[in-house]
């Protein structure tokens, strides 16, 4: 599913990453425990859900090759966040909606979980 | 090749910095996507566990034409049981880390996972060793 439906769907708003709309993700993760996120193991283009909003959230996600992060309940990502995304050609996408909420829609709508 | 990095305990602003700058040396190598994956994972995992555990370290990373094999040394309060830091939930991390999404106990089996040879040595009070070896 493209990026911009996905972001239709949970109301969200892209922070970073504008240019990357058109980018279609296979699969999804959800947690908030960057040490579960670290064991994933895919090849197809990946996004995380997740609660946790900090730097090392970014890092977890370059390290595991995640190419898309949304922050639930409105959390906010921090300039430095938004930079080391940007350097690492990331989307991160804020919506209001709950971590459930969010994972439900979304897989109502037909993205395959990872596990 | 070798390249050496500093390392600051508690320092999280800048915890994975030298995963990055690996993770980029051994893109630009044109080293396969898996291996490049599995390098930095683990080696992601034990940066963290030195700006979490210990005051300083260095990180010394050998390249060869078909392995990596990186040093992580620390300063710091070392490991007392080996054996139970590696078993999967057991875990002395501070409230910070945990609030960072780590600290739950899967680090050390997590680098299993992800390595050829993982080799650690400690020694309570003066710091860790951790050996991380890859061949592609």
């Amino acid at each position: 599913m493209k990026i911009n439906k996905i972001i239709d769907l949970i109301e969200g708003k892209i922070v970073e990453g504008e240019h990357y709309f058109e980018e279609n993700i296979t699969r999804i993760f959800a947690s908030d425990l960057m040490s579960d996120v670290l064991t994933i193991k895919t090849e197809e283009p990946l996004l995380l859900i997740t609660g946790l909003s900090n730097l090392q959230t970014i890092r977890t996600c370059e390290m595991s090759d995640i190419k898309a992060i949304i922050f639930v309940r409105g959390k906010k990502s921090t300039e430095d966040m938004r930079k080391l995304a940007a350097e690492n050609d990331m989307i991160l996408i804020e919506t209001p909606f709950s971590m459930y909420r969010t994972s439900g829609i979304l897989y109502n709508a037909g993205i395959l979980p990872l596990y | 090749m070798d390249f050496e990095y500093q390392i600051e305990g508690g320092d999280f602003t800048n915890a994975g910095a030298t995963s990055s700058a690996v993770k980029k040396i051994l893109k630009q190598l044109g080293v396969n996507p898996e291996i490049i994956k599995r390098t930095v994972v683990a080696l992601y995992e034990a940066e963290v566990n030195i700006v979490a555990h210990a005051y300083r370290g260095s990180i010394i990373v050998n390249l060869e034409d078909h392995k990596i094999s990186i040093k992580l040394i620390d300063e710091g309060p070392g490991i007392e049981d080996i054996e139970k830091a590696m078993e999967q939930g057991y875990s002395t991390a501070s409230q910070k880390v945990r609030e960072m999404g780590f600290g739950a106990g899967m680090g050390f089996s997590n680098m299993k996972t992800n390595t050829d040879s993982l080799i650690v040595n400690s020694s309570p009070g003066i710091g860790t060793t951790v050996e991380i070896i890859n061949y592609f």
